[in-house]
């Protein structure tokens, strides 16, 4: 059985800061605005979803106790719907599409709903503790670096200069303006409104168009400080070559903190035919590895590769790949490893213009790059993230 | 004889006051425990008891401590995790019944209080500190390789915090009583013959006491867990910092950690005091505690007590000292000296130079001023006690006149004449050579009874150790009378015999020339480096062998080849690479560079030009194996020696190794790393890199042999 997406939406992206628009939205909100604009522009009767998946990577406090079913609640969906909070850290969003895929192929459920939300700027990154990074064990025995670490260990392996990836970043936000100018993203972005009906945000906030090399070049490595108090040490341990790491991260050419939600309504081709809506792509295969933990960040080539070999694809069967810009080395890294190009990767920008709102990005940036393929009217799509710990989950879909 | 001494007043308050008989402070022994225990459950017990004081008897001392001898055996005896965890979960039950059996108990600290004599306290419901300066508290079983297994890592976090608490173990710092008070270590601050009156006044008003830990709704200052605020710095942030501080060798400052992490969240102290002996035991059953308190605290305190200082020899003293040579190893000679209280003569061939020798100790202790370590007054009377001469007349009256000049044998022969000629006939005469042998310098001198080596290290203020060179000729006499200068120099000594090298700088070498080694072999220099560190020592072998100068190792070299030495005595292997460097004008640090680049402004960073120079090979070795190379050279050289009698005393090499450079702690020396790994599996390593790397690493027939009998250089105590 097919697993197909009929719709997505997305909230605009939000500043992850007390003074960004969505600071004012409670995260649960969020997700049921996502969850309501899915059910009314397609006029869906929700008790034909089966769960709601939603992706969040500080599931606490306000995050906490599944948002996926109490959004579904709060979003007025039938009661009949389930829901579930899943947690693959970066991944989260894909990996509750490629979840409901499942469900669908495997004909468990006829049609659910995936997506995610993340509000970093009520609930910060690492509000949820977690053994990873505070076990004293666990720490240890993980080889535990913070993922900026990683990200400067991949320039220093590659020999990413601090100017290759700042011009990586620029490229970003101008892709990413021009996309916004043009229109690009028109047909899903929703807007996000208040309590009282006004629209708060119906843009992405974090952008910064006219970035220049200059710019970016006053900015302080990120990381300098924390490898030199231990994490370098720690790098080291897990690659012994490496003679000192280069910091050519900054806070201008890795993804931003932001606020945001997303929905992709996915069904079998039975609930097309029951709605009369007409489905957009298949959801052709997916997968998921665990990479070395302490660079974390090189699991999508790796995993994307496994992907297209399973699926009897090459390399130059996908259109256009779309890949989360965690940190610019690991686009980098990636392009280099499914030999592609800037030509056809991350063709309107990524997370370093439009930040990432760790839990929900999975799901936008599928959406971004099929709203792009139907722009072009081109076929397959290649959709991964870096996870924390060591992890990448890879998706393809493929246009009807 | 009981330690202790218990009375109880009119108002049922009794004080115990702990003094044990059999040394001059009250180390808690096993023996002690117990008594305190039965003491502690009789006074629980006496309906006439209201509360008790608890102090010591010695002036000036609580507790310093528990027994290391009782320690160090454990490992040894074959003791387990779980015995070793009973032993802490002993010392945890004396204190838990004292502090939970509803009276009140105030220690009245009257000195200082270290280790399982603070923890006694912390199980007090009050702590008033003497305030004299010398009446320290701390936790320092980190630097033996133990923790706190008395209660501490659950008790003083709970106390003051995790974030405060922490760091106070990992580092095991002493504090002061200011800081103590401010802390919240203790309650109160009072003079140190009044402790006991203030202790006995809280003891009267507080018939009721319970610790906060055991009071209904009691959370821990500060918070705990991995949501907490300090969390990301003390554990995410701690745990990177042990790697680097530590590399994977040491277990305390992980288990440290892990006892409180652990410990803090579980809500009952009991359960924390249970996860404290788990790691406890982890530790003490551990070989690193072992080595640890072996080489670092019982040899280095023999050694530095002059354990191996001929006894028939009334003690002498170095009233007046003569240096000759005031370039860096003799002006830090003359620095240490005159600190002690010794007259120095320091004689250079220029007027200049002697003034610039003395002068650096001006320098060097100015900036010890600026940390507030010394006063000014001291400084002066320092420089005070320096002549900086080129007159020879003035070392009329030296009883020790040390020679740190040129590593010439000739330079050397003609200072010794000039010096003998106006010596005191009864007069020492030593050489700082690091290479030189003494039976050949001693050639020179009309009393070569009276000849010995006396071999400083770099910087000499600072460097512990100084190696004491037998000559063929040297009388037990001199020897004695060079251990008592040693000891006025306050400096750790290690004995040696004569021969090329003598032993430091012939075990340093091989680790230097190890790294030049893998480096002709294609080895990644970055790998060898990191190498080395994850070995602990502090420096990769091309860095050190910048800093010692290719300049210099290739003089020695020359030198060795002209007097004939031993082939193995002129640094085959490592010789082409030497070469090669010299002919590329890459001489070392001091001249402008050698296998690192050092740029004015930064870091010094690997000459990229090595790579061009010495390919890399295709299949680079793993980091464990190199790791495992360089300790496995350095320990087979310090066997050598030690068969072919240089040391003779297995605690010698390995304080020698550490002390001097830098062989890492954590393996208790070079001798004590081969009976760490076992000597099976040592000879196994040094075949397999024989037949991988060379035949420098191939073991000798009599290594083998102990090998076979499974001989250690440390036997195991008889089983009773």
């Amino acid at each position: 059985m097919e697993a197909f997406i009929y719709d997505h939406v997305r909230t605009p992206r939000g500043r992850g800061r007390p003074d960004g628009a969505l600071n004012e939205i409670t995260p649960i909100q969020l997700a049921a605005q996502v969850l309501s604009a899915i059910r009314d522009r397609n006029q869906l009767d929700t008790a034909l979803v089966e769960d709601v998946i939603l992706g969040c990577v500080s599931p606490v406090g306000e995050q906490g106790a599944n948002v996926g079913r109490v959004a579904a609640i709060a979003a007025g969906y039938a009661e009949s719907v389930a829901g579930q909070q899943i947690n693959r850290f970066c991944a989260s969003a894909l990996e509750a599409v490629n979840l409901g895929g499942a469900l669908v192929k495997a004909g468990e459920a006829a049609a659910v709903v995936s997506g995610g939300v993340e509000s970093m700027s009520r609930v910060k990154m690492g509000s949820d503790g977690g053994p990873w990074y505070n076990d004293p064990q666990t720490t240890w025995r993980s080889y535990y670096a913070p993922q900026g670490i990683g990200a400067d260990l991949i320039a220093t392996l590659d020999g990413y200069s601090r100017e290759d990836v700042d011009s990586f970043a620029v490229e970003s936000q101008r892709r990413a303006a021009h996309a916004w100018e043009q229109g690009y993203f028109s047909r899903s972005v929703i807007p996000v409104r208040d309590v009282i009906g006004e629209v708060v945000l119906d843009r992405d906030e974090h952008l910064r168009p006219g970035t220049s090399l200059a710019d970016l070049a006053r900015l302080k490595p990120a990381f300098a400080m924390p490898g030199e108090q231990g994490f370098d040490a720690v790098a080291q341990f897990r690659y012994p070559a490496v003679e000192s790491v280069n910091h050519v991260h900054t806070g201008g050419n890795a993804s931003g903190i932001v606020d945001g939600a997303a929905a992709v309504l996915i069904g079998n081709e039975a609930f097309g035919k029951a709605t009369g809506l007409k489905p957009r792509a298949r959801i052709k295969g997916f997968r998921s590895i665990g990479s070395e933990p302490t660079i974390m960040l090189t699991g999508p080539g790796p995993c994307s590769l496994q992907l297209l070999r399973r699926l009897g694809m090459s390399n130059k069967d996908i259109d256009l790949y779309e890949i989360n810009e965690a940190f610019a080395a690991v686009p980098m890294r990636f392009m280099r490893d499914l030999d592609c190009t800037p030509e056809n990767t991350n063709v309107n920008g990524g997370a370093i213009a439009m930040g990432h709102p760790l839990g929900a990005t999975g799901a936008m940036i599928l959406g971004t790059v099929l709203d792009e393929l139907e722009r072009r009217d081109q076929s397959t799509a290649l959709i991964t993230l870096c996870a924390a710990a060591g992890m990448a989950t890879s998706t393809v879909i493929e246009r009807i | 004889m009981t330690a202790l001494n218990i009375t109880v007043d009119g108002d049922g308050i009794a004080l115990v006051s702990i003094d044990s008989s059999e040394r001059p402070m009250n180390v808690l022994t096993e023996a002690l425990q117990a008594e305190l225990g039965a003491a502690f459950e009789k006074l629980a017990a006496d309906e006439t008891v209201k509360g008790v004081v608890l102090t010591s008897g010695k002036p000036g001392s609580f507790i310093p401590g528990a027994d290391l001898k009782d320690f160090v055996s454990a490992h040894d005896r074959g003791m387990s995790a779980a015995e070793a965890a009973a032993s802490s979960r002993k010392l945890q039950g004396v204190i838990r019944h004292m502090e939970s059996c509803g009276k009140p108990f105030a220690a009245a600290i009257n000195g200082l209080a270290l280790g399982g004599g603070l923890e006694l306290t912390l199980g007090c419901h009050y702590r008033v500190l003497s305030d004299h300066p010398k009446a320290v508290v701390g936790l320092p079983e980190v630097t033996v390789g133990l923790l706190p297994g008395g209660g501490g890592t659950q008790r003083l976090p709970r106390l003051i915090g995790v974030a405060k608490a922490l760091p106070l173990m990992l580092t095991g710092r002493p504090v002061k009583p200011a800081e103590a008070l401010e802390l919240g270590i203790v309650h109160e601050l009072a003079p140190a013959d009044e402790v006991v009156s203030r202790a006995r006044a809280w003891v009267l008003t507080n018939p009721q006491a319970q610790q906060p830990w055991d009071v209904k709704g009691y959370k821990v200052p500060g918070g705990v867990g991995p949501q907490a605020a300090y969390a990301n710095q003390a554990f995410m942030g701690g745990v990177a910092q042990i790697r680097k501080q530590y590399s994977e060798n040491v277990p305390a400052p992980l288990a440290i950690m892990s006892a409180v992490y652990e410990g803090s969240i579980a809500g009952s102290i009991d359960t924390g005091l249970r996860i404290e002996s788990k790691y406890f035991g982890q530790l003490l059953s551990g070989v690193v505690a072992r080595n640890l308190m072996r080489t670092m605290f019982i040899n280095k305190g023999i050694a530095d007590k002059l354990g191996r200082r001929p006894k028939e020899f009334a003690k002498s003293a170095v009233t007046r000292l003569g240096v000759l040579g005031a370039g860096m190893m003799g002006a830090g000679i003359a620095c240490v000296a005159a600190q002690a209280g010794i007259e120095v003569v320091l004689i250079d061939a220029t007027q200049d130079a002697a003034d610039r020798g003395r002068a650096y100790t001006g320098k060097a202790l100015a900036r010890v001023l600026s940390k507030g370590a010394i006063t000014q007054e001291r400084i002066d009377a320092a420089l005070g006690r320096i002549t900086a001469t080129t007159d020879y007349a003035r070392l009329e009256g030296c009883e020790l006149v040390v020679e740190a000049v040129f590593e010439s044998r000739d330079v050397k022969r003609e200072v010794t004449q000039k010096a003998e000629a106006v010596m005191p006939q009864t007069a020492i005469f030593a050489s700082n050579t690091s290479t030189l042998p003494i039976s050949g310098l001693a050639q020179a001198s009309a009393r070569p009874k009276q000849f010995i080596g006396l071999h400083f290290f770099s910087p000499v203020d600072r460097m512990p150790l100084l190696e004491v060179i037998v000559g063929e000729q040297t009388s037990q006499e001199t020897l004695a009378k060079a251990m008592d200068f040693a000891g006025q120099m306050k400096k750790t000594p290690i004995v040696v015999n004569d021969g090329p090298g003598f032993y430091t700088t012939r075990v340093f070498s091989t680790f230097i020339d190890e790294g030049a080694c893998m480096l002709a072999e294609g080895v990644a220099p970055a790998l060898i480096e990191n190498a080395a560190k994850m070995a602990g020592m502090p420096v990769g072998p091309l860095a050190q062998y910048d800093e010692v100068s290719q300049e210099l190792s290739w003089k020695i070299v020359k030198q060795a080849r002209a007097d004939g030495l031993e082939a193995r005595f002129t640094r085959p292997d490592a010789a082409p690479v030497l070469e090669k460097m010299m002919a590329l004008g890459r001489k070392g640090r001091r001249f402008g560079g050698g296998f690192y680049e050092f740029p004015e402004n930064g870091k010094k960073f690997l000459w990229p030009g090595l790579a061009k120079h010495f390919p890399l090979r295709p299949a680079q070795p793993d980091a464990h194996e190199l790791r495992t190379r360089l300790l496995t050279i350095q320990a087979l050289e310090a066997a050598r020696c030690y068969e072919e009698g240089i040391v003779t005393d297995a605690a010698d090499a390995d304080i020698g190794s550490i002390l001097g450079i830098g062989y890492p702690q954590w393996t208790g020396g070079a001798l004590s790393y081969i009976d760490t790994v076992g000597i099976e599996q040592f000879v196994a390593d040094c075949e397999r890199f024989a037949a991988q790397c060379g035949q420098r690493f191939a073991p000798s027939v009599w290594l083998k042999a102990r090998a076979e009998s499974g001989e250690r250089f440390y036997p195991l105590p008889k089983a009773a």
